[in-house]
C-alpha cells in the first residue's frame, strides 16, 4: 500500500511547501532583519543599525500617540463586545419568537467587507447627510458633533462600528456554546428557585467560560491592528486622533519610504499581539470545568 | 475530529424554564423583545437607508437626509459602475479570488491529505511549519513582501496577488483540512487500492468527494477572506486600473472631495453590499458555521 508513496507526497506536498515558504515564511524572517536596519527602499542591501530604530520608537511621539488609541480600544471593545454578544446570546436563548431572524440578521455584518461598513458609516456620521446628526437634531440636540471631523468624537465613533461590526459573531459563537450546556443544569437549578440571571451567572458563564476567553484574544489581536476600518473611516484623522500602530506603519512605510523603522513598528507590535495573547489565556485560566 | 468537537445542539436548547403568564414573566419579556427589536433596527437600518438613498439625488441626500426618494435615479447606478469603475473593480476582484479560491482548495487539500495520512520523516516538522504561520499578523510581512513581489516583477499583476492569497491561506486551510482528512476511515483507502486504483485515483475519486463538507467550511472562509481583503491589494496593487472592489471603494470615499458625486457613492456602496446580502441570506446557515467553525480552530 505505501510503496512509492513518495510519488504521491512529493508533487502534493511542493506546490504548497514552495508558495509558503517563499511569500509567507521568508517575508516574516526577512521582517526581523530588516526591522534593524535603515532602509529607504533604494538600495538593494539594507544598512545594519542595530537598535536604533527600537530606540528611536522610544522617542518618537507619534508613534505613542497612535500606541495610546490601541490600548484605549484594547481596553473596552472586548468588554463592549463580548459584554453586549454574551447579552444578545442569552436573550436569543430564552425561546422568543423569531429568534432565527435575529441570530441571522445581527450574524450579517461580519460578512461584509469592513472598507464597505466604512464607507456606509461615513454616511451615517456624515454632518449634513448623515441619519445620525439628523436624528439628534430632531430630538433636540442643538448642535450635534461632527463625530468624525472631531478628534474628541472621532476615536469613539470608529470604535462604535466596530462592534456594531463584530458583536453578532460572537453572539453566534456564545449562543453555541449556550445551546451544548445540557438542560438538566438548568432544570435542576430552576428547582431549587433560581431565577434567571442566576442561571447566567452561576450556570451559563462558568460554563461557556472557555468560548469567552477565546472570544477575548480574538478581539484584542482585532485591537492591536484595526488597518481598515480606520483607513477607511478617517485615515487616522482628524490631526491623528484615531491614528493607530498599523495606520502609522503603513504611512511610515508606503508614503514614507522608511522600511526600516515601519518594520521595527511591525515587529513591536507582533510582539504585542504575542504578549497579550499569552498573558491573556493565562490570567483568565481557571480549571476547566467538564460537563 | 472537526465536526465532532462542532457543539452539539441540545434537543431543547432553550431553557424555557420560567411561567411566563404571570406580570413580572409578560414584562421581561417585553423588555427582551424591546431590546433584540433595538439592535435589530441598529443593524438593519443603515443598510436600508444606503440603498433608498442611493436612489435619490445630490440635492435630496443633502438637504432631506430621511425622505424616501422623489423619483429613482437609475443614472446614480449607472454613474457608478461605469465612469467610477465599480464594474471594472468587480471584474478585478473575481478575476484575483476565483482562481485564489480553486488553488486554495486543491493544494490545500492535497498537502494536508498527505500530511494527514502518509507518516514520512519530516512530516510534523512541515505541519507545524504551516501551523506557525497562524501566529503571525500579515502587517509583519508587508515591507519584506511589497519587495519581494516587485522582485518578482509581480507588482500590480493578478497572478502576484493570486499566489500571495493562496500563501497566506494555507496555514489556515491545511491545519483544519488535516483535521478532516484524519477522520476519514482508512478502510476506504485500503479498499481502493485492493480494487485496482491508485494513490492518485484514491485521492480525487474517494478522498476528495468524502472532505466535501470540510471543503465547503473552508471555502466559504477564504472566500469571505479573499474577498474582503484590503491591505494586501493595497501594497501589492497600486495601479487604479487593476484596483480590486475594496480599494475602489476606498478610493471613492477618499476622492469625495474633489467629485462630490454622493449619490453615486452611495450607488456603489449599494452596489457592493447587495449581492453579499443575497448570498448570505440564501446560505446563511454555512456561512455562519463556516466562519465560526474557522475562527474557533483558527
Amino acid at each position: 500500500m505505501y510503496r512509492n508513496k513518495y510519488r504521491l507526497i512529493i508533487p502534493f506536498l511542493f506546490p504548497s511547501v514552495l508558495l509558503y515558504v517563499v511569500f509567507v515564511m521568508y517575508p516574516y524572517l526577512r521582517a526581523m532583519y530588516i526591522s534593524f536596519t535603515r532602509w529607504r527602499g533604494l538600495t538593494p542591501n539594507p544598512e545594519f543599525v542595530g537598535l536604533e530604530n527600537f530606540a528611536r520608537m522610544l522617542q518618537d511621539e507619534l508613534f505613542w500617540n497612535a500606541l495610546q488609541h490601541n490600548v484605549i480600544y484594547l481596553l473596552t471593545l472586548p468588554i463592549v463586545t463580548i459584554s453586549l454578544g454574551l447579552f444578545l446570546a442569552f436573550l436569543l436563548t430564552q425561546g422568543v419568537r423569531f429568534a432565527k431572524f435575529y441570530r441571522v440578521t445581527f450574524f450579517f455584518p461580519q460578512v461584509m467587507s469592513v472598507v464597505a461598513i466604512g464607507v456606509l458609516w461615513s454616511f451615517v456620521y456624515h454632518p449634513t447627510m448623515g441619519i445620525l446628526n439628523s436624528l439628534l437634531m430632531l430630538v433636540g440636540v442643538q448642535e450635534p458633533p461632527v463625530w468624525l471631523g472631531n478628534p474628541d468624537t472621532a476615536l469613539g465613533a470608529v470604535g462604535a462600528v466596530v462592534v456594531w461590526q463584530s458583536v453578532g459573531f460572537y453572539m453566534v459563537l456564545f449562543i453555541a456554546g449556550m445551546e451544548s450546556i445540557p438542560n438538566t443544569f438548568y432544570e435542576a437549578a430552576v428547582i431549587d428557585g433560581a431565577t434567571r440571571w442566576h442561571l447566567f451567572w452561576h450556570i451559563t458563564l462558568p460554563l461557556l467560560w472557555d468560548t469567552v476567553r477565546t472570544a477575548l484574544v480574538f478581539l484584542a489581536i482585532g485591537a492591536v491592528d484595526m488597518f481598515a476600518i480606520v483607513q477607511t473611516m478617517t485615515e487616522g484623522g482628524p490631526s491623528r486622533a484615531t491614528d493607530v500602530l498599523a495606520t502609522y506603519l503603513y504611512e511610515t512605510a508606503f508614503l514614507g519610504s522608511k522600511f526600516g523603522y515601519a518594520t521595527a513598528i511591525a515587529v513591536s507590535m507582533f510582539l504585542m499581539v504575542l504578549t497579550l495573547s499569552v498573558v491573556l489565556m493565562r490570567v483568565t485560566a481557571r480549571e476547566s470545568l467538564e460537563y | 475530529m472537526t465536526t465532532e468537537t462542532l457543539p452539539q445542539p441540545a434537543p431543547a436548547a432553550a431553557p424555557r424554564h420560567q411561567a411566563s403568564t404571570s406580570l413580572g414573566g409578560w414584562l421581561t419579556r417585553a423588555l427582551i423583545n424591546l431590546f433584540l427589536g433595538l439592535w435589530a433596527l441598529v443593524v438593519i437600518f443603515p443598510m436600508v437607508w444606503l440603498v433608498y438613498t442611493s436612489f435619490k439625488t445630490d440635492q435630496e441626500i443633502f438637504f432631506n437626509p430621511w425622505s424616501l426618494p422623489t423619483s429613482l435615479q437609475w443614472d446614480n447606478f449607472v454613474r457608478a459602475w461605469v465612469s467610477a469603475h465599480i464594474g471594472d473593480y468587480f471584474l478585478n476582484s473575481l478575476i484575483v479570488v476565483l482562481p485564489s479560491l480553486v488553488l486554495i482548495l486543491l493544494l490545500g487539500s492535497m498537502a494536508a491529505y498527505v500530511l494527514a495520512r502518509f507518516p514520512f520523516p519530516g512530516n510534523r516538522v512541515i505541519f507545524y511549519l504551516f501551523l506557525s504561520g497562524m501566529l503571525f499578523p500579515v502587517f509583519l510581512a508587508l515591507v519584506p513582501l511589497f519587495f519581494l513581489v516587485k522582485n518578482l516583477g509581480m507588482l500590480n499583476s493578478y497572478v502576484g496577488l493570486i499566489l500571495v492569497y493562496v500563501a497566506y491561506s494555507l496555514p489556515f486551510s491545511v491545519f483544519f483540512l488535516t483535521g478532516f482528512f484524519k477522520t476519514l476511515p482508512s478502510e476506504l483507502h485500503e479498499a481502493g487500492i485492493i480494487d485496482g486504483a491508485n494513490q492518485y485515483q484514491v485521492f480525487f475519486l474517494i478522498m476528495l468527494p468524502l472532505a466535501q463538507p470540510g471543503l465547503v467550511s473552508i471555502g466559504i472562509f477564504n472566500f469571505l477572506g479573499m474577498w474582503n481583503q484590503y491591505i494586501l491589494p493595497l501594497v501589492l496593487m497600486s495601479d487604479p486600473a487593476r484596483y480590486l472592489l475594496t480599494q475602489g471603494l476606498a478610493y471613492m470615499l477618499h476622492q469625495q472631495y474633489y467629485m462630490n458625486d454622493w449619490s453615486g457613492l452611495f450607488a456603489a456602496v449599494t452596489m457592493v453590499m447587495v449581492p453579499t446580502l443575497i448570498t448570505y441570506v440564501i446560505f446563511q446557515g454555512q456561512i455562519q458555521k463556516g466562519i465560526t467553525v474557522g475562527a474557533l480552530k483558527g
